[in-house]
Parts: structure tokens; sequence; C-alpha cells
């Protein structure tokens, strides 16, 4: 008996946690999708909180220094890991994607002062929402470029 | 001649550490004092060997020896000394040998001092350190080779790529070592857990051995992720300073184990109990640890703190299932001989308030973990990935802070063993009271926010609590000797250094507490366009726009830096100068300007884009209210600490 106050109120803890938890994964979810993905769903998740990732068309970005206001398009790459190894590393495939025509493409809208690395072939990791008329509404914009701190062996010293 | 020399004795230090494993086991099992004598004297030339590999790679960073990959990868000719000797810990290789370096330094120390006394465990203490030291040292001489000489055929570079800019900050001299200093001396207690459990002491004796050093490694774990905050609020130019990034996360996870260890020992060395749980909580915390270090040096996430992918991913993932299983393992071989000795009984003692502390810290961690987690859980069951941002963090551990404030301000006031609601109201009634003063301020100054309020009102709670107890025992005393106040309170801290420095702990948790819930629930930014003479005004503040400049540093940094006075009512308040590094290599790093007071920091960035102009430059303002209480509680929170780790004038008791 003099246990079940330390059992209940280990359950009650237990309750508590599992709760928090399950309430704030709802709340604050985001769907990752391939700009493929969500192409072929556009209808489906319009207003869905998503997180995407892709390329950046380099000739696309353009920048209203006034209202702040970013707009560029992104070209699909895949979520796979193991697929964009064995196809050669990111940077390739980044570079590919913004080469190749035919890859998904996916216009995208971001208030905001216009970040460094914002550039061709970079990839944007975005976190936003797509709305009826197809575009991408970010919220947040972080961004990679690749080839910069990853190169195995020196460059400008071969030959 | 010296990388291979470096190397070398890489390959020698391994095979060392490996036969010290050896005759530690086998000595130990065959009952042969010589062969663990053997074992002792290799793993004391482990540490020499491992100085000297560290201190020709040192050499070799700052005589720009570009044709070793690593000096090549992590400096360039144009960086500071300073700088040059910290890419020791600026790469892949390098932290890695640092890592050991540290291991074999703690393990040095470990088996010089006290070899006699703890003659009983120190032989498995050899052993488990020992595998770990193996393991790291291995990545090094197998994979990670920090010595590896540039490919032949390739002419030898005239310069180096250089450290990534992000961390060309004096920060580099502390944060990292810090972080590693807490990571590796938290092998220590752990090692001596396992030794405990191989031989059968499962008393508190491995306890109250590593008490201090448990103490030591949390500080240097705090230290480095307070130092991390820090870096982060004054070189990222975001205006935070925690985003609940994954290897924040995974730095913060061991903390959190670690904090409840801490916790719960005392439960018990005074009661005997919790002792399985304790086993546990240690070996958790070693092995998120290795988590942590293996997530920041494998890049298997991306962050500010990741390298290159490498293939030692799998390794890590292997030692830690290895570590993790066999001390579970042991864990339940002498289960029933860490059976408590006494029984909980009353719900408000100290010591379940004590236990209802450690699961809230467990709740916190399975709250990060999870959000860690839930891309890959989610991926495996319903097939999309999905994620969860800082608002999940935020939102789940936001509740188990608070529990958490609650209980510091409850715990310090019930008594071991019994406790009940009326002996705990009677003492808790004045401090609570006293509290209130913190939210009715709060409302006058017109905070409406009721999160805030009730946390301020747990600050003071805290506050309260914890002063009072230091107020109340050293008045007693002095009453009782008649000797002066202060006399008496040195006096009182020194007889029970734990208690009291870790009531000063408490007060700087809440201090901090102050900051974040500042910068969490207050913060306001706003960013626009400005030409010369423009101003921008955000809470209360005017920032003028009043000069630009631009213009190529020595190092070849090419900055801009515009100059912007700040003022509030009419009352000019300086000058800021935000600024925007761009490196040769094409690497920006915006530079924040602050003004920083105790009630709150205005914090400007300079946001570049091509063709910046007088008439045109973007700025960004935050408003961080509080956020210097973060760093005051910083301060506080390292003094309580060496005052309950400092070493007691009396031989310790073990």
């Amino acid at each position: 008996m003099k246990n079940s106050k330390f059992i209940i109120g280990g359950l009650f803890i237990l309750a508590a946690v599992v709760y928090l938890i399950a309430s704030s994964t709802q709340a604050s979810a985001e769907y990752f999708m391939t700009i493929e993905e969500v192409r072929e769903q556009e209808a489906e998740i319009v207003g869905k909180s998503l997180r995407i990732s892709g390329a950046v068309l380099g000739d696309s970005i353009n920048y209203d220094p006034d209202t702040l206001t970013i707009t560029f398009t992104v070209a699909h790459v895949t979520g796979d890991n193991d697929e964009i190894e064995s196809s050669g590393g990111l940077a390739k495939v980044l570079h590919d994607a913004v080469r190749e025509e035919g890859t998904p493409r996916l216009d995208i809208v971001y208030n905001g002062p216009m970040p460094d690395l914002l550039q061709n072939e970079a990839q944007a990791i975005m976190t936003g929402h797509i709305k009826a008329d197809g575009i991408f509404y970010a919220d947040e914009l972080l961004l990679k470029c690749p080839t910069k701190y990853e190169e195995a062996v020196p460059e400008q010293s071969e030959g | 001649m010296l990388p291979s020399l470096g190397y070398g004795i890489l390959v020698i230090t391994l095979l060392v550490t490996v036969y010290s494993v050896a005759a530690a086991i086998y000595g130990e099992t065959k009952k042969s004092a010589e062969m663990v004598e053997s074992a002792r004297r290799a793993m004391l030339l482990a540490l020499p060997l491992i100085t000297i590999a560290s201190a020709i790679l040192i050499y070799l960073l700052v005589n720009d020896r570009y044709d070793v990959e690593y000096v090549w990868s992590v400096t360039n000719r144009s960086m500071p000394m300073y700088l040059k000797i910290t890419a020791w810990w600026g790469g892949q290789p390098g932290s890695l040998l640092f890592w050991s370096w540290l291991l074999s330094t703690f393990t040095s120390a470990v088996t010089l001092r006290k070899w006699d006394r703890d003659r009983e465990l120190l032989p498995w203490v050899l052993v488990v350190t020992g595998v770990t030291l193996a393991f790291f040292i291995s990545l090094n001489v197998f994979f990670e080779n920090p010595f590896k000489l540039i490919p032949a055929g390739i002419s030898v570079p005239l310069d180096g790529r250089g450290l990534n800019p992000l961390l060309r900050h004096p920060g580099m001299i502390i944060h990292p070592p810090a972080q590693y200093l807490g990571f590796v001396a938290f092998t220590i207690p752990f090692a001596f857990a396992i030794a405990a459990l191989i031989t059968g002491r499962t008393d508190d004796r491995w306890i109250r051995i590593t008490r201090r050093w448990t103490l030591w490694a949390w500080l240097f774990l705090s230290l480095g992720l307070v130092l991390g905050m820090r870096w982060a609020y004054d070189v990222l130019g975001w205006g935070g300073y925690w985003g609940w990034d994954p290897v924040e996360i995974a730095a913060l996870m061991p903390w959190l184990t670690g904090t409840a260890f801490l916790h719960s020992v005392m439960i018990q060395e005074k009661r005997g109990m919790l002792k399985h749980w304790n086993m546990i909580l240690i070996i958790l915390t070693f092995d998120l640890v290795i988590f942590g270090t293996f997530l920041t040096r494998s890049g298997v996430l991306s962050s500010v703190h990741a390298f290159a992918q490498s293939e030692i991913g799998p390794l890590f993932f292997l030692f830690i299932t290895f570590t993790f299983i066999t001390s579970i393992v042991l864990v339940f071989y002498r289960w029933v001989d860490l059976k408590s000795e006494t029984e909980m009984k009353s719900m408000l003692s100290r010591e379940a308030l004590f236990l209802l502390n450690n699961l809230l810290f467990l709740s916190i961690l399975v709250v990060s973990f999870w959000g860690v987690m839930f891309p890959l859980i989610s991926e495996l069951f319903t097939g999309s990935k999905v994620t969860v941002g800082p608002p999940f963090y935020e939102r789940a551990t936001g509740p188990l802070w608070g529990a958490l404030m609650l209980l510091m301000g409850i715990a310090p006031l019930s008594a071991w063993g019994h406790s009940t609601i009326k002996t705990l109201g009677r003492s808790i009634w004045k401090p609570a009271v006293a509290a209130l003063i913190a939210p009715i301020w709060a409302l006058i100054a017109g905070i409406t926010n009721w999160i805030a309020l009730i946390g301020f009102t747990l600050v003071a709670l805290v506050i309260t609590v914890s002063v009072r107890e230091f107020w109340r025992s050293a008045q007693a005393r002095s009453k009782r000797s008649g000797e002066n106040f202060f006399n008496e309170l040195r006096k009182l801290i020194k007889r029970n250094r734990r208690r009291y420095g870790g009531y000063i702990i408490h007060i700087s948790m809440v201090l901090m507490g102050i900051g974040i819930i500042g910068i969490e629930l207050f913060q306001s930014d706003t960013q626009q366009h400005l030409g010369i003479g423009d101003q921008i005004e955000l809470a209360g503040y005017t920032v003028q726009y009043d000069r630009l400049d631009q213009f190529r540093h020595e190092d070849g940094r090419f900055i801009t830096r515009g100059e912007m006075s700040l003022s509030k009512d009419g009352k000019d308040l300086g000058t800021l100068a935000p600024r925007y590094d761009l490196y040769p290599d094409g690497q920006p790093m915006t530079i924040p300007a602050v003004r920083s007071t105790l009630v709150d920091d205005v914090y400007i960035i300079l946001v570049n884009w091509e063709g910046i102009t007088a008439e045109s430059t973007p700025f960004k303002v935050y408003h961080n209210p509080l956020v210097k209480w973060v760093w005051i509680g910083g301060y506080v929170f390292i003094a309580g600490i060496i005052i309950a780790a400092w070493r007691d004038e009396e031989e310790e008791r073990i």
C-alpha cells in the first residue's frame, strides 16, 4: 500500500510528459518533403507546415530591398543521403539539379534580409507552407554551400 | 620526417594502451600484482607519448607545414599564432587527438595519485579508460590521421585553406576545450562505476572517490554550454544564443543526466537508496558523452559544429552499443547487491523530491531525444519525414524547467526521511510571500504575460529560500558563538561546501532563468534599409545611421562597417558599429554590435548584400530584454561550483 502513492505519482509524471511530447509534436511538426513530392501533392498540402530542401537557381534570385522580399526558384534534389553519396556528393547533386531542365521546380517567396549564402547551386533548406497559388512561402531559410569546406585535397595546387 | 614520427608515436601509443588493458585484465584475474603494476606503468607511458604526438602536431601547425593535409585544412599564413595553436582541435583528426590527450591526462592523474588507497578498483578503472583511449587513438591511427601528407604528385600548397572563419574567434581558445574537458572527465566516474560493478564493491565508495571529479566534469560541461551560447550570441549574428540545433542538444543531453546524477548520488550517500538508478545515470551520461562527440565529429547532422562526412560514424555507434550493453549486463549481474538499504516513505521527504528532480531531468532528456530522433522514427513508421523545430522544445520542456525551479524552491526546506504538507508549509510560507514581490513588481512595470509572471515568482522563490538558508544558519551560529556574522558564514560554507555551493548554483540557475524568460518571451526585432542620417525606432530606442566605411584589412578581409548612434528619450547612449567581414575565400562573417545593460540589449547586425551603399544599407536590430542575466548567472554558477568542488582542508573520508 505504501508504494501505491509513488506509483500513482510516477504514472502522473509519465502521463504529463507523454502529453507534453504528443501535443508539442503535433503543434510544431513539420513535414520533410522533396520538391518533387510537393509538386505532386500540391493540392492536399496547402497550408501544412513543411520543410523542404532544394538547389537554388542563381538566375532566378530577385531581391526587393524596399520590402525586403526575396523571390527565387529551387530545383528538386533527392532527400536520400545514400543516393546523394552514390551520385557523387552533395555539390554535384546540386550542380546537376540546377543544370538539368527536367527537374521539378518550385518558386519561393521569403521576407527578410538577403542571406550571404543565397547564390547559385546553394542548398536552400526552408520551412513554411505552400498556398493555393502554388508558391512556397518560407518563414525560415537556411543555406549551405557544400563546395566551400569539403574539398578533400587542395585543388589549386594540382598539376 | 616529423609527420612520420608523429604517426609512429601514435601507433606505439595504441599498442601500449592495448597492452595496458590486457595486462590489467590478466593481472586481476590471475592475481598477478606484477602484471597489474606493469599495466599501470604502460598507461603512465601513454601520456608522454600522446603529449609528444600532440606537440609535433602543434609544431607543424605553427610552422605552416602545408605538406600535411590537416595543417593545410585548418590553418593559413594570415592566422594569428593563438589560432594556429588552437587549430589542434579545429578539425576532425586533431580534435580526436585532443580527446585522447585529455583522457590520457585524467587517467594518469587518477592512477598516480591514490594508487595504494584505491588499489581494489583502480586496475578496472584502467581497463575502462584504456579501452576508451584505445578506441579514440585507433580512430586517429586507422581513419583520421592528423599527420597524413598531401598525396604524392601534388605540389605542396603555398598557403593553407584556413580555419572556418566562424571559428576564428578568441572563443576558440576556451569553448571547445571546456566542452571536451567536461565530456572526457565524465569517463572517470563512469570507469569507477564499472570497476565497482566488476569487483562487487557496490557500496558508495566509488561515488565518494569520484565526487569531486564529477563536480569538475560537470563544471566544464556546463561552462562549455554557456561559452558556446555566448559565442553564438557574439558571432553568429542571429540575435540569440540557443537554437535547439541537434549538436546543442547533443551537448545538453549528458548535462541533463550528469546533473541528475549529481543530485541522486547524495541520496545514495545519505540514505543508501537509488543504487541501480545511479549506475544507470552514469552509464547513460558516459554514452551520451560519446554520442555527443560522435554527433559533432561524424557529420551526420548539419550544423555550425559539423565537419565533413566521414567514415568513423558507424564505429562510434559500435562503441556506444558495446559499452552500453556491457555496462547494463554488469548492472543486472549485480542487481541484488545494489538493493536499497532503506525504503522511501514520505512523498515530500528530501529524497522523494530529489527523485522527482531526477525524473524531471530525465523527462527533459526524453523530450530532447524524441526531438532529435523523431524524423527517423516517423520516417520508419509513416514513410514521410517529419521534423520538429525550436517551438517543440520550448513548449515541451518549458513546464519541466518550471517544475525544476519550483523544486529548487521547495526541496531545501524538506527533511530527509519524512516531511508532511504541514511541516513543509510552515517553513515555506514566509519565503513564498516574499517571493510575491517579484510578480507584483512586474505587474506594476506593465508585464502581463502570465508565463513570465509565474517564471519571475519561481525565480524569486528560489532566491529567497536559498539566501534564507545561508542567513538562518549563519545567524544561529553567530548568536551561539558570539562571533561576527560573516566569519560564521564563511565557516558554514567551508563546513558543508557541497550544500552551500549547491544553493549558489541554484541561485545562478534562476538568474539565467531571468535572461531566458526575457529573450524567449519579449524579444522583438525589426529590419530596414537605411541611408546615412536615417533612423530606426525599436522598443523606445532610436538608432541613427551615421557613417559607412568599407576597406580591406591587411589580412585580406574586406570589411564593411556601419556606425550607428543609439539614443533613448533624447539621451545619447553612445556609438555602435556592426561589421561585416568578407574573407578572401568568400566566406562572410557578420559581427553584431551590442549595447548590453541589466535591463536589455540592443543588438544590431549589418546585413550585407552586394552593392551596399551609403544610401541604402540593410540593418537588423534586435531588442533582447534581460539577456545579460544569462551571463551573470554563468559567473555566479562558476563561483558556486568552485565552492562546491574545492578540496576540503581535512583529508576526505573515503
